[in-house]
């Protein structure tokens, strides 16, 4: 019938104007054979021998101008486990030939990326339509996993050499848009890449709200690589002041070592503990301690000390170890009242130093 | 069957599940009508601007689990103006003076307030699960009413909602006495959290299965909650970060071990990759794996994690991943069913990206593949055929390139054959979102080929009205189609204006339809609501006709123009 048995003159299919030859295993998919109304207008029936629309070797029938309807041949991308259950089908074609005719030999058979593509023979290759004689060069292409495929299958498509020819300039000019198309999408769009705004904040790794920046910013491969944690902008952690029903929060980041930190907790808690003197009616409290720095935080010398809880829940007095560990570890800081310290316990790994 | 009694027809309708299956059934005559409607439980409404609260009310006295969608799909990615609507108020109002039993509420994409949730949690006495999906509008006050008041709840699943995070004492909102939780979600909150309050939760719920915790819960505690609910199955990390020297750590990894029924795994908001080992052993038993917040894991260890799980059969996942990860996926993964690859670096050259290599890769070693969200740094149109052709099963295939109208970078052609093929391989596509030069041609093959249809996105694509009019006359099951930059205009809004009334909605935003265009469907078909976005004043007071729409957003609907319209919509 469909004399796909002999005459296999070239057909460019569609896929030829993938300059990269490649060849497919492609299996017709005898089930296509309805006509629904959109399909009239398409020569090409996928139908089983005796559809007389079925036509690979006419060159004929088709109005060379009419590119869309070659595409058609687009067709018969149906994987081998389908074709294999609709098996009887595919015995129309090349009964006489080689079954194997549209096999694909891939010369990547073994490529680096170790999937269990199974490389297959190509028989044929004079007889089948060019796209599926292609081999590719190109690397790491690979193309077809299914061997089981020994079966047939003839390629069923059927593209005229005129609208070969007509597709591929006119590929050439859709490729392009047009001008006078806005779609070209310039630099960053509205909505672009489709993602929630939850996901976009990732690369900074952080978890405060989104930042605007992140929209434009440069990539920055170090920066996406590190992992987020307590390493990232901004250590924020919670300060608490003896006596102030309100705490604050100091970002650690800010700081490289103790006595800066030092200074900043003064220099936070020194306007609040004033205020909160001047409210208290009664007191020993003089009006020589309005605004008295808060001095020996880290040696308890003063009248307050610093201390933190760690990643363990353990409080300990700020100080001992060097500031990296220091910052990650603690989670909380504390200003005491020294005449207090020894009240509290004291970390229980390290040696209990207690200070009056 | 019509001489069986009720109960008779009632208990065969029992067996329907689907809510397809049921609306079909009760089709069929007066009778099934109305044995359906009262036996009714579960109602799903895609639009909850397609019908009234009061007429659902009306037709489903029975119902006790509704679900309802608000904005649409494009809001996810800040195309909708906040205040646009989707309120979910009004519904809980009317169910509420109805004598509704209502004990399950799933809502997607609506404003949600705490005055709503409040009201939610005192109407109904068996009220059980809260499902809200990208929700927005309440505070953790909401939640602490739902904690305090329901006093059955089983499940609180809260997923990427914008929750203003104003304290951790919700969770002490639970009474002593709530011992019923099955499932609780809490990984989208980003304040902080009373820990001991969580572990005590988690002590007395002894139902307890799923777990997702937010980043203010470190590790310690996540081991200390692992201790007491070994029979976690879906679990998902907060913070995970610490000195794996620590003695917190080595606790860790001797708890996980007792882990044994965790399929789902998800979380690491914040990871310290030294201390992924620990999971090693359970990751044999995962079917579900979400890694796709951990953006502190690289390539390599992602790599070594996923060599251990071998029974996936979901996986989302960052494109840190790279090819070469993907590959390792595809050798590894053989069961795998779902795979997501997001963007780790969504507005950067994206040096970690993944390309057409992984994707073909997957689809070798992954037949049973069946859905597909891909962020790609190219596409060509072999691997997309190549792919067509090994997994023949997909449903759902998204693919994104980061350059929205990137061509075959291998031809430079567009990439109408590859999508082609997806259409035409795959005979079960229900659910297609297409990127990369496109020309009217995609759009013809989908129309072709694409007959089980019912979802399709679209942006940047396509030359003439022609590839609109393929799809609205080719996909008979189209329900839902988004178009955002294409130039389709006037000529294929309104070819086949009897179409939108099959379907559930349509957008069309940068587009070339003009005013006049919507206003002559809206004239045309009184059942739609044509709604225009006229943000930033885009339209004067009194627009010509002639002018283009920004934004459309037409749906179905048995009720009307909506009167929660703010200023900025038109309804024509």
């Amino acid at each position: 019938m469909e004399g796909s048995a002999g005459n296999h003159e070239v057909y460019p299919q569609f896929l030829d104007f993938i300059p990269k030859e490649r060849e497919w295993l492609v299996n017709r998919d005898g089930q296509r054979r309805h006509g629904p109304s959109e399909e009239k207008e398409l020569e090409l029936r996928l139908g089983p021998p005796g559809d007389q629309d079925w036509s690979m070797r006419d060159s004929t029938r088709k109005n060379p101008g009419d590119k869309s309807e070659s595409l058609l041949s687009l067709g018969y991308f149906s994987s081998m486990t389908q074709n294999i259950s609709n098996g009887s089908q595919n015995q129309m074609f090349s009964a006489s030939e080689n079954p194997v005719g549209a096999v694909i030999s891939s010369p990547w058979s073994s490529s680096a990326y170790g999937y269990r593509g199974k490389t297959l023979h190509n028989q044929q290759q004079t007889k089948v339509p060019s796209f599926l004689q292609l081999t590719s060069p190109l690397q790491g292409l690979p193309v077809v996993a299914h061997e089981a495929s020994q079966r047939c299958c003839t390629e069923a498509v059927d593209i005229q050499g005129a609208e070969k020819k007509a597709f591929s300039p006119s590929s050439a000019t859709t490729a392009v848009p047009n001008s006078s198309q806005k779609r070209t999408a310039p630099g960053p769009v509205v909505g672009w890449p489709p993602i929630r705004s939850f996901r976009k904040n990732l690369a900074s790794g952080s978890s405060s709200k989104p930042a605007p920046v992140s929209q434009n910013r440069v990539p920055d491969k170090v920066a996406s690589r590190t992992p987020v944690e307590t390493c990232r902008k901004g250590l924020f952690v919670k300060i608490n002041m003896h006596g102030l029903p309100i705490g604050r929060k100091v970002d650690l980041k800010a700081y490289d070592s103790y006595e800066k930190l030092s200074s900043a907790v003064d220099e936070l808690f020194r306007g609040l503990i004033a205020a909160q003197q001047d409210s208290c009616p009664a007191g020993n409290q003089n009006k020589q301690e309005e605004e008295k720095a808060l001095t020996g935080l880290l040696d308890a010398s003063g009248e307050y000390t610093l201390v933190y809880e760690d990643n363990e829940g353990d409080m300990m007095l700020v100080g001992d170890v060097p500031w990296h560990m220091f910052i990650s570890t603690v989670k909380r800081l504390r200003v005491l009242k020294s005449s207090e310290l020894s009240a509290l316990s004291l970390g229980s790994n390290k040696e209990e130093k207690v200070r009056h | 069957m019509n001489y069986f009694p009720d109960e008779v027809l009632e208990h065969v309708f029992d067996f329907l599940t689907s809510h397809r299956d049921r609306n079909a059934v009760s089709l069929v005559c007066s009778l099934w009508y109305r044995v359906e409607r009262f036996s009714r439980q579960r109602v799903f409404i895609g639009n909850c601007y397609a019908i009234s609260p009061e007429k659902l009310i009306t037709r489903f006295p029975g119902l006790k689990s509704l679900t309802l969608k608000g904005k649409p799909h494009f809001a996810d990615f800040n195309l909708v103006p906040p205040d646009w609507g989707g309120y979910v108020q009004p519904w809980i109002e009317a169910l509420a003076k109805s004598r509704i039993g209502l004990e399950e509420l799933r809502l997607k994409r609506m404003v949600v307030s705490d005055e709503s949730l409040e009201l939610l949690s005192r109407s109904f006495a068996n009220f059980k699960t809260l499902v809200l999906v990208s929700c927005e509008g309440f505070t953790t006050d909401g939640l602490a009413a739902i904690a305090a008041n329901c006093r059955f709840l089983r499940e609180l699943d809260l997923q990427e909602n914008e929750i203003d995070d104003h304290s951790g004492h919700w969770l002490s909102c639970f009474p002593d006495s709530c011992t019923s939780l099955t499932s609780l979600n809490f990984a989208c909150l980003k304040g902080e959290i009373n820990l001991a309050s969580l572990e005590r939760l988690v002590a007395r719920s002894p139902n307890l299965r799923s777990l997702r915790l937010n980043r203010a819960v470190p590790l310690e505690t996540l081991q200390k909650i692992l201790m007491r609910a070994p029979l976690l199955v879906d679990l998902g990390t907060g913070s995970y970060v610490h000195d794996p020297d620590s003695e917190t750590y080595n606790k860790l990894k001797t708890t996980i071990l007792k882990c044994k029924s965790i399929r789902n795994l998800s979380g690491f908001l914040e990871v310290a990759p030294r201390c992924l080992p620990a999971i090693f052993p359970i990751c044999l038993n995962l079917t579900s794996l979400n890694l796709s917040y951990a953006a502190g894991i690289h390539g390599s260890e992602l790599i070594k994690l996923i060599r251990h799980c071998a029974k996936l059969q979901r996986l989302w996942i960052l494109d840190c991943i790279g090819d070469k990860g993907l590959e390792v996926v595809a050798s590894t993964c053989n069961e795998l069913q779902e795979l997501r690859v997001f963007p780790s670096d969504p507005f950067g050259v994206g040096h970690d990206a993944v390309t057409e290599i992984g994707l073909v890769a997957i689809s070798i070693g992954c037949p049973k593949l069946h859905s597909l969200l891909y962020f790609c740094q190219q596409m060509t149109n072999a691997a997309l055929i190549t792919v067509a052709r090994n997994c023949p099963n997909f449903i759902r295939f998204r693919l994104c390139t980061l350059d929205p109208t990137r061509p075959d970078p291998e031809t430079m052609e567009p990439l109408d054959d590859g999508f082609g093929a997806i259409v035409q391989s795959c005979k079960f596509l229900r659910r297609l979102s297409l990127s990369g030069l496109l020309t009217d041609q995609v759009f013809r093959y989908i129309g072709m080929y694409a007959e089980q249809l019912e979802m399709l996105s679209v942006a940047f694509a396509g030359n003439s009205d022609k590839g609109m009019l393929y799809v609205l006359n080719g996909c008979k099951k189209l329900r839902k189609l988004e178009i955002r930059d294409c130039p389709f205009g006037n000529m294929a809004l309104l070819s086949d204006v009897g179409k939108y009334e099959t379907m559930r909605s349509l957008w069309m935003s940068s587009c070339e339809v003009t005013l006049w265009g919507c206003k002559t469907l809206a004239k045309v078909m009184p059942r739609l609501n044509v709604e225009i976005i006229n943000e930033h004043d885009q339209m004067e007071i009194c627009p010509e006709d002639g002018q283009r729409v920004e934004k459309m957003y037409l749906y179905r609907t048995l009720v009307g123009p909506r009167k929660d319209a703010p200023e900025f919509v038109w309804n024509l």
